[in-house]
């Protein structure tokens, strides 16, 4: 800008710019203000906690910090042939220290997560120590059991020395880190992990598919219906949608039980024996009536709330220009409602992913998804580390779609109710 | 929806069946919930309908279930109960508080990284409810607020706010911004203008949010099963153990109780969206 263009001036002097620029600012940390109290909240009582699952996944000082004088002893320790007197004698001061906190236990349960057998020569090892003499404890410790003098196990306990480790995700995915330091998958009957992912996968999908085939004709039904008669169905969707998901779950229970009202249904109508009723529930199909029918609210609304603004004289066009009513749907109106499709799909999808309490009722052994998995390793086997890496696992899964759903939808444009 | 007189036979037939399928569907949403209602005034102890109840002799209908969820002895459905009014009525405070404020900012122009923003604040919504309640239990048993009330409330805020910020963020949408510049132009401070301008006008998405928190936390058990001690059992909790355990007819009888207080909850939804738009159409 030329030096002699002039400035415009405020009242005050200042010229216009930096006044307009100040009261920008101004605005800016206003509006910053209102959303911070919610904002910091989040952040310390929510994302602070999920970025501690993120550590607690990976933390691996438990051990690390049970036995500092061994691994110190075995940085040296090329791992081919057994270590030395000095790695015996410090993993000997270690485990002294660990049987007076009464915590070598603990350490046996650890250890064994590496290498199995660890339990009962760590149980040995212990009654054993009392009477340990001073001196050559590498003799002393092999003596205990046939273990203590095996290469493997010393290794094993290597492994555990840095303080972090991908060992759950790896885990979570049927993997480990086999004597040779290689990624390796466990035994094709022991893949119980992946079984479910595909599980958890296989049935997020198919219920939105199916969601997505009911839905779409009746909320079509209620986007063309005048007023008076599309409020009345409307409750059809609204009223399961605000009731209590278990309410809905025990109604399920009670329709698919073995004596229930579907069965006697079946029976009835001589489709099935009654002394031959099927099991429809405690296994997949108990999974995938349930959640369809919970989740199918959440398809309908968005796909009648974009059906709504398409205008019907579009279609009548359609058919007026030669088309018959199917051509005139697939040609016209069906593109039309791909936004809806899109995020009702996405929507049912993310929310059937992370199913868990009617999976847990209705799902028996064979229903139950990740979520499931999740909880029963945050509630009895305690192992909330691998909790935590199964759950960013599917943390990150869920991330992707929230982005994409992001991309197409636009988180602003959600619409309940 | 009646068809035009010159339809063709075969498109009427193709008419028939989606209003079939459609017939279908309805039933299939809302037939369910209609079983519990008769089931619950069982006289007996089983889940089915008893050959007197098809017969609909009155002797096989009875209260008992209902008697059983008032006094019965040593059941945990009064505690439940008054836990989980108390728990939902100050986490639905706590979430409009937050979420209104956190919506009037975010629907200002001004304001910066609207987009990160707006995704961690509706995060919990979308974060399956499973991760949620692994990370609320870490904060709160850190916190020391394992097992409270207060812990409780503190997590289904988490869980309410999102609903609150969409509702309200919505509703300002369709907000005349003018108003309150008129307001501020009359000397009105912006406390004044926000309690005597603003808020009568976005009120209906307010409470619509409200709802959404309300019943969110009046029907979640996920978080509370990681954070609950015996003393802060709550009706979902006690659903849940009860439909694990074994299901008995005074869970149906709760269920119903619970299906009555959704459709009060649906009915004034409806009613304020409806008188939502017909201000926002009034302003158009």
């Amino acid at each position: 800008m030329s030096s002699e263009t002039k400035q415009i001036l405020t009242t005050d002097g200042i010229p216009l710019e930096v006044s307009l620029k100040k009261a920008e600012r101004k605005n800016k940390i206003k509006a910053f203000l209102l959303v911070a109290p919610l904002l910091f909240f989040l952040i310390i009582t929510y994302v602070f906690p999920i970025g501690d699952m993120l550590f607690r996944s990976v933390d691996d000082k438990m051990v690390t910090q049970m036995l500092p004088k061994t691994f110190k002893a075995m940085e040296n320790w090329d791992g081919q042939e057994l270590p030395d007197e000095e790695v015996f004698a410090a993993f000997h001061e270690d485990f002294i220290k660990l049987v007076e906190d009464k915590r070598e236990g603990k350490l046996s349960t650890q250890l064994n997560y590496t290498k199995n057998g660890f339990k009962s020569i760590i149980k040995k090892l212990r009654r054993k120590s009392k009477s340990f003499e001073e001196g050559n404890y590498k003799e002393q410790i092999m003596s205990v059991h046939k273990r203590w003098a095996d290469v493997e196990y010393w290794r094993a306990i290597k492994r555990r020395a840095p303080e972090f480790t991908s060992q759950k995700y790896l885990k979570g995915m049927d993997m480990y880190v086999n004597e040779e330091g290689k990624i390796v998958s466990v035994e094709e009957d022991r893949r119980i992990h992946r079984v479910l992912w595909l599980r958890t996968l296989e049935i997020a999908f198919f219920v939105t598919v199916f969601c997505f085939l009911m839905a779409y004709p009746i909320a079509h039904l209620l986007a063309t219906l005048p007023m008076k008669y599309s409020n009345l169905l409307m409750i059809c969707v609204l009223l399961p949608f605000w009731t209590s998901l278990l309410v809905r779950t025990a109604s399920w229970m009670i329709l698919l039980q073995q004596q229930g009202i579907v069965n006697d249904f079946f029976v009835g109508i001589g489709l099935v024996a009654d002394d031959n009723r099927p099991e429809m529930m405690y296994n997949k199909t108990g999974s995938y009536v349930a959640m369809t029918q919970i989740l199918l609210p959440f398809m309908v609304l968005p796909l009648y709330s974009v059906m709504k603004t398409i205008s019907p004289s579009l279609m009548r066009a359609g058919k007026s220009l030669g088309g018959t009513p199917f051509v005139a749907f697939w040609k016209v109106y069906f593109p039309l409602t791909i936004p809806g499709i899109g995020a009702g799909c996405l929507l049912v999808f993310i929310l059937a992913i992370g199913y868990y309490i009617t999976p847990a009722l209705v799902g028996g052994a064979s229903g139950t998804l990740i979520s499931n998995q999740i909880a029963f390793h945050m509630k009895s086997t305690l192992d909330w580390s691998f909790a935590s890496a199964m759950g960013l696992m599917l943390l990150s899964g869920v991330l992707v779609i929230y982005w994409l759903y992001n991309k197409l939808v636009g988180i602003d444009n959600i619409k309940l109710g | 929806m009646a068809l035009p007189k010159y339809t063709e036979p075969h498109y009427r037939i193709w008419h028939y069946i989606y209003l079939t399928i459609c017939g279908a569907v309805f039933f299939f949403l809302i037939a369910p919930l209609f079983v519990i209602f008769p089931l619950s005034f069982n006289a007996e102890e089983f889940l089915s309908f008893s050959d007197g109840m098809k017969r609909l002799d009155p002797d096989a209908f009875s209260l008992r279930w209902y008697k059983d969820m008032i006094y019965g002895t040593k059941n945990p459905w009064g505690l439940a109960a008054k836990n989980s009014f108390i728990i939902a009525i100050f986490a639905t405070i706590g979430s409009v508080v937050l979420g209104t404020v956190a919506a009037l900012g975010l629907s200002s122009r001004h304001m910066p990284y609207k987009g990160l923003i707006m995704a961690v604040l509706i995060s919990p919504m979308i974060v399956p409810l499973i991760i949620s309640g692994v990370a609320i239990f870490f904060f709160m048993a850190k916190a020391g607020l394992a097992a409270t009330h207060t812990g409780i409330v503190l997590a289904h805020i988490i869980l309410g706010t999102p609903f609150v910020v969409i509702t309200v963020t919505a509703t300002l949408s369709g907000f005349d911004h003018s108003v309150t510049r008129a307001a501020a132009s009359l000397g009105s401070d912006p406390v004044n203008t926000f309690m005597k301008i603003t808020l009568p006008l976005i009120l209906p998405g307010v409470i619509s949010g409200g709802l959404f928190a309300f019943v969110t936390s009046f029907d979640e058990v996920v978080v509370v099963l990681f954070l609950a001690g015996l003393e802060n059992t709550t009706i979902p909790i006690q659903m849940w153990t009860g439909l694990r355990e074994q299901l008995s007819p005074t869970i149906l009888a709760v269920a119903t109780c619970l299906i009555i207080l959704s459709t009060l909850i649906l009915v004034t939804a409806e009613l304020l969206r409806r008188r939502s738009e017909r201000l926002r159409g009034i302003n158009q």
